[in-house]
């Protein structure tokens, strides 16, 4: 059974018609990756099904259960994380602060209610996240800031992965990086798999896809036209049905 | 193969997170501008050792600054979260307005009716402070606008229940003990005080989920909606923090001038946010220290009274806090630019705040 399905899903921007019965499922402890042209509907897709945006049509279903994924608290709650395009990451606080933002551990009794903070237990908590990872980090108090953007991916990563426990979004995570840091993210990503969470991301490379992706579902123009084992398939295979030269529902 | 490229990361994240903290502690601009103030007291005491390496100089100095650094440690908080509050200097006259009317009307003597002024004067500050939070949050109003509209609104509200005329009943305990006195040798209660009012400010900013989430706040308020934090209620915390710190310093300065200084506010604000600036906190947001406010604030009053001892005009004070305001920002900017071009991002728009600063100087300095 999937983790996640999501069934007919249409939403609509004024005359715009963004996603027109979309059909999309994420397994457990498998890289889905989600493609399609310029305006398939990606972005909205992973938005509606992580508590951004509402849908106008269709049904989410959550471990064979119907849910309203009305804003993005649902979907924490959930276990589902989403890393998106600009990371959300405060960049004059360090990796620590980043990833409990918004969850930091209060100590026990008066100091807590006056929101002192565990800083010991939010750092091993941080180090083990990393290490986690595939990553031992020892000096975690720079700036993420300071960071380069292959590193800041990693800890925008490593916060969703620490947190999800179900399900990570990741919107082009390798977009703005070059040839080495995508390679580590994509790892991160596998180690995340590993764990046995089901990752979903977009991505704009056919290669990338086909290395990191178990499954690849193809959008177009708001539907699900495809999808495909990653073993089975090509480049040419994957263009193919992105662009419609061939249509085809493998599974 | 993948142990191997992650841990790669991993040592790359290592790698370039240690700068030592030697290096650290040079770069922050607090430490430049404790070297600063040194210098300034080194210059002073060599031009004229005897007026200014005197007790009574060190004194004034720190009794000058007192009721400053107060207003300075809740700008301290706006300014981290990229706002800026220009109301303090009416707030502080609104507070104290409203001390001082309701400890005349309860017979003016004593420490009962003097506590009470205490507590009027602080829930005065926080009602301004209030205001300006739910306006910035809630009507989306930039904080620039809000709090140029509150400081006039503060202070013609003042001006109207008083006639314009300061009121002057002022308990004569709270005079001798706050305003004048000394709670150990040459020591001003009012330096004590406000050093309390630093180290409070100081611990909740630099401790606690609250000074945490300004720091967040200032840093980007869009993840901290994505991750949950209350932005609205903590932002309309700030501002109240700000507004109850005025409302403290209305009321020192209550027992400081023996009376509401009406009209001698008018560019507090400006004052306080140059010190705090020049103290290191970024009017871009997510960065500043409360030791960095309290050094900052310490600089323009010992410029004053070192010109007054050196026999130069101390007209020049406002000259040359304005160099190290603008040097300041200068100095910021450059670091900024560095790490943008470390991290290859855009640099980010100039925030509201910081522009508004320079624009609102002009328009001060022309009254």
């Amino acid at each position: 059974m999937p983790v996640l399905q999501a069934e007919g899903i249409v939403r609509t921007y004024g005359q715009v018609v963004a996603l027109d019965g979309c059909d999309f499922d994420v397994e457990a402890g498998e890289v889905t990756a989600l493609i399609g042209d310029n305006g398939a509907g990606k972005s909205t897709l992973i938005k509606i099904l992580s508590g951004t945006e509402q849908h106008e049509g269709g049904r989410i279903k959550f471990l064979g259960e119907e849910v309203s994924m009305d804003s993005p608290a649902v979907a924490r709650d959930l276990g589902i994380e989403t890393v998106f395009q600009d990371l959300a990451l405060c960049p004059h606080l360090d990796p620590v602060r980043n990833l409990y933002l918004g969850r930091e551990v209060r100590k026990r009794g008066p100091l807590g209610w006056l929101g002192f903070m565990e800083n010991k237990l939010m750092r091993d908590g941080s180090r083990d996240a990393f290490s986690d990872l595939g990553a031992t980090v020892r000096a975690l108090s720079v700036p993420v800031g300071d960071m380069s953007g292959g590193q800041k991916q990693s800890v925008a990563v490593a916060r969703a992965a620490s947190w999800a426990n179900k399900i990570i979004f990741l919107d082009e995570p390798t977009a703005a990086l070059g040839v080495v840091q995508t390679h580590n993210v994509l790892e991160l990503i596998k180690r995340v798999r590993d764990k046995g969470i089901g990752v979903v991301f977009i991505s704009h490379s056919m290669p990338e896809v086909l290395s990191v992706a178990d499954r690849i579902q193809v959008l177009r123009r708001g539907k699900r036209v495809a999808t495909l084992r990653a073993s089975e398939t090509s480049v040419e295979g994957l263009v193919g049905a992105m662009t419609g030269a061939l249509d085809e529902e493998v599974r | 193969m993948t142990t191997t490229s992650t841990e790669a990361a991993a040592q790359d994240i290592v790698a370039k997170s240690n700068p030592g903290l030697v290096k650290t502690i040079t770069r922050a601009q607090a430490t430049q501008i404790v070297l600063v103030l040194i210098g300034l007291f080194v210059l002073f005491s060599l031009i004229n050792p005897e007026a200014f390496l005197s007790v009574f100089n060190f004194r004034s100095i720190i009794v000058n600054a007192s009721i400053f650094i107060v207003l300075g440690v809740g700008v301290t908080f706006v300014i981290i979260t990229a706002g800026i509050d220009l109301s303090i200097g009416s707030v502080l006259v609104f507070s104290s307005v409203m001390s001082a009317l309701v400890m005349e009307n309860l017979g003016t003597e004593g420490w009962a009716i003097a506590a009470v002024g205490a507590v009027v004067a602080v829930l005065a500050g926080a009602l301004w402070g209030l205001i300006n939070g739910l306006l910035v949050t809630k009507a989306k109003v930039p904080a620039f606008i809000v709090t140029l509209g509150t400081m006039g609104m503060a202070l013609g509200i003042s001006q109207v229940i008083t006639g314009g005329i300061d009121l002057y009943n002022v308990p004569e305990v709270l005079v001798d003990t706050v305003g004048f006195g000394n709670i150990y040798w040459e020591i001003p209660t009012l330096a004590v005080i406000a050093l309390i009012v630093t180290v409070i400010g100081g611990i909740i900013l630099h401790k606690t989920k609250f000074g945490l989430y300004t720091y967040a706040l200032g840093s980007n308020l869009e993840a901290c909606r994505r991750v949950g934090i209350k932005v609205d209620y903590n932002l309309t915390w700030v501002y109240i923090v700000s507004g109850i710190c005025a409302g403290i310093g209305g009321y020192l300065s209550l027992a400081l001038y023996q009376q509401t200084t009406i009209g001698g506010n008018s560019l507090t604000n400006l004052a306080v946010i140059a010190g705090v600036v020049i103290g290191g906190t970024s009017l871009f947001g997510g960065v500043g220290t409360m030791f960095g406010t309290v050094i900052g604030l310490l600089i323009p009053v010992t410029l004053r009274q070192g010109f007054v001892i050196s026999g130069v005009q101390a007209f020049w004070q406002e000259v040359v806090v304005g160099i190290f305001l603008i040097g300041a920002v200068y100095v910021d900017g450059v670091r900024r630019a560095r790490a943008t071009r470390r991290s290859g991002k855009k640099p980010k728009r100039m925030a509201i705040g910081g522009l508004k600063v320079g624009s609102t100087e002009k328009e001060g300095n022309s009254e």
